[in-house]
């Protein structure tokens, strides 16, 4: 019988989270026993072929590429998995929200501080560029989410014993210390 | 002093006459979660958190006084899911993005979602534009955090009662703020109380932050509540889902 696929996405995220995953140490080793990962920075496998048996998200949604790759994933997954702060309630990036666009494009580009290059005073506008979206919106508000592995990153123990009772079927019983917010 | 028998969940207690229902519990080993309330400080009851069930009635068990015969039922589905819904909208109602938070690990909010097992808000995050109070020489207020709990003016008080905090506005407006000559003033061993006794990170000391090392704080490796009774929190697969 051929493995369940697996698909990770960075999406409005830092690559803690996927950091994070790495950090499962030697079980590495049983998690590409278990699993095939596709779709994923981690492959640089760009496209979907088949259907994915699950598809872990990190980041929210800041713009209109991370949306579209959102809702990707929901089409070619049977199980989407919010991993992270970020995913969960968008996190760092979301601290621009109730800020207007405005303000924050003319901070990045115009007024900041480290802004010493930028003399003729544009904002980068080019058509390959995804267009910045009014705030950023968690995972959970584009697209259904079906788990939420919070942390800033999740603890590899967490995203270890969540994969394995889900890809299993086995009862997942985590320890106090291992779901946390930071 | 009147002593009085009552039943939390089919357990047997007793407590004196007129002590508020979480001392009572807390006197039998039972735990009910609080938020806005403080031991031996006059309750005021705006958190919710404390909801049980006396006599198949909801009540603020912090503002409840014990008497005799009274069933409470605390530790039941119905309770959790009202309490677990509570902390959920305080988290969605504020910014708390606990990786940037000073507070993070010693909070009683976050600890409270740890407890309950909040994976997520069921709630929309509606991320509210605020401010960050900095007219206290020791001490910033950040109101993206503040969950209203009056335990700032309720506690901190100069040597002739008057209280360094208010609150100003009404409804959603709501905000605490420092009386501005109070505020220049303050010794800083009031500041540090004042911070100690927030719940959250609204309130925190100038010039010095994360004093207390990840895996030592208090809430990371023992559950809010265990100081009471021992309780063996532990998250299920279903939990980690919002429906
Ligand atoms: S106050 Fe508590 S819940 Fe809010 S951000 Fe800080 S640690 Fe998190
Ligand atoms: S500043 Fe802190 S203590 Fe005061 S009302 Fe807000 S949360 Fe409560
Ligand atoms: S602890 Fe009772 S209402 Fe807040």
């Amino acid at each position: 019988m051929s493995k369940p696929l697996v698909a990770t996405a960075s999406l409005a995220g830092c690559f803690g989270c996927h950091m994070s995953l790495l950090d499962i140490d030697e079980r590495i080793l049983k998690l590409v026993e278990l699993v095939d990962i596709g779709k994923s920075p981690v492959t640089d496998i760009k496209t979907f072929t088949q259907q994915y048996a699950v598809g872990i998200i990190e980041g929210g949604c800041c713009n209109s590429e991370n949306v579209h790759n959102l809702q990707e994933f929901r089409k070619n997954c049977d199980i989407l998995i919010s991993l992270g702060e970020c995913a969960i309630m968008g996190g760092l990036p979301a601290m621009r929200n109730g800020i207007p666009i405005e303000e924050c494009l003319n901070e990045a580009y115009l007024e900041g501080p480290t802004v010493h290059l930028n003399t003729e005073k544009i904002f980068p506008n080019d058509d390959e560029l995804p267009m910045l979206l009014d705030r950023v919106y968690p995972a959970h508000e584009i697209v259904k989410i079906d788990y939420f592995l919070p942390g800033c990153p999740p603890r590899a123990d967490l995203i270890w014993d969540a994969l394995v009772a889900l890809l299993t079927g086995k009862e997942l019983e985590l320890p106090y210390e291992v779901v946390k917010y930071d | 002093m009147e002593r009085v028998k009552f039943q939390i969940d089919n357990k047997d207690c007793e407590a004196l006459y007129g002590q508020m229902l979480v001392d009572a519990a807390r006197d039998n080993g039972v735990y009910i979660p609080t938020l806005c309330n403080m031991q031996d400080v006059k309750p005021c009851g705006s958190c919710r958190v404390c909801t049980v069930k006396v006599n198949g009635r909801y009540a603020t068990a912090c503002t409840t006084p014990v008497a005799c015969g009274m069933e409470i039922e605390s530790d039941t589905e119905e309770i959790h899911e009202i309490r677990k819904a509570l902390i959920e909208l305080i988290f969605a109602e504020g910014n708390h993005y606990c990786p940037t938070c000073e507070m993070s690990g010693n909070c009683e909010l976050q600890a409270l979602g740890y407890r309950f097992g909040m994976m997520v808000s069921r709630f929309p995050y509606q991320f509210p534009q605020r401010e960050i109070n900095t007219d206290c020489q020791h001490l910033i207020i950040d109101y993206n955090r503040c969950i209203r709990c009056k335990r700032c003016i309720r506690t901190i008080k100069d040597k002739k009662g008057k209280s360094y905090f208010a609150f100003i506005n009404r409804g959603d407006k709501l905000e605490v703020t420092m009386d501005k000559e109070m505020a220049k003033t303050m010794p800083l061993k009031v500041a540090e109380l004042a911070m100690e006794n927030c719940p959250v990170g609204a309130i925190l000391l100038k010039e010095t932050a994360y004093r207390v090392p990840i895996g030592e704080r208090r809430f990371d490796k023992k559950c809010i509540g265990s100081e009471i009774e021992e309780t063996d929190v532990k998250v299920f697969m279903g939990e980690l889902n919002n429906e």
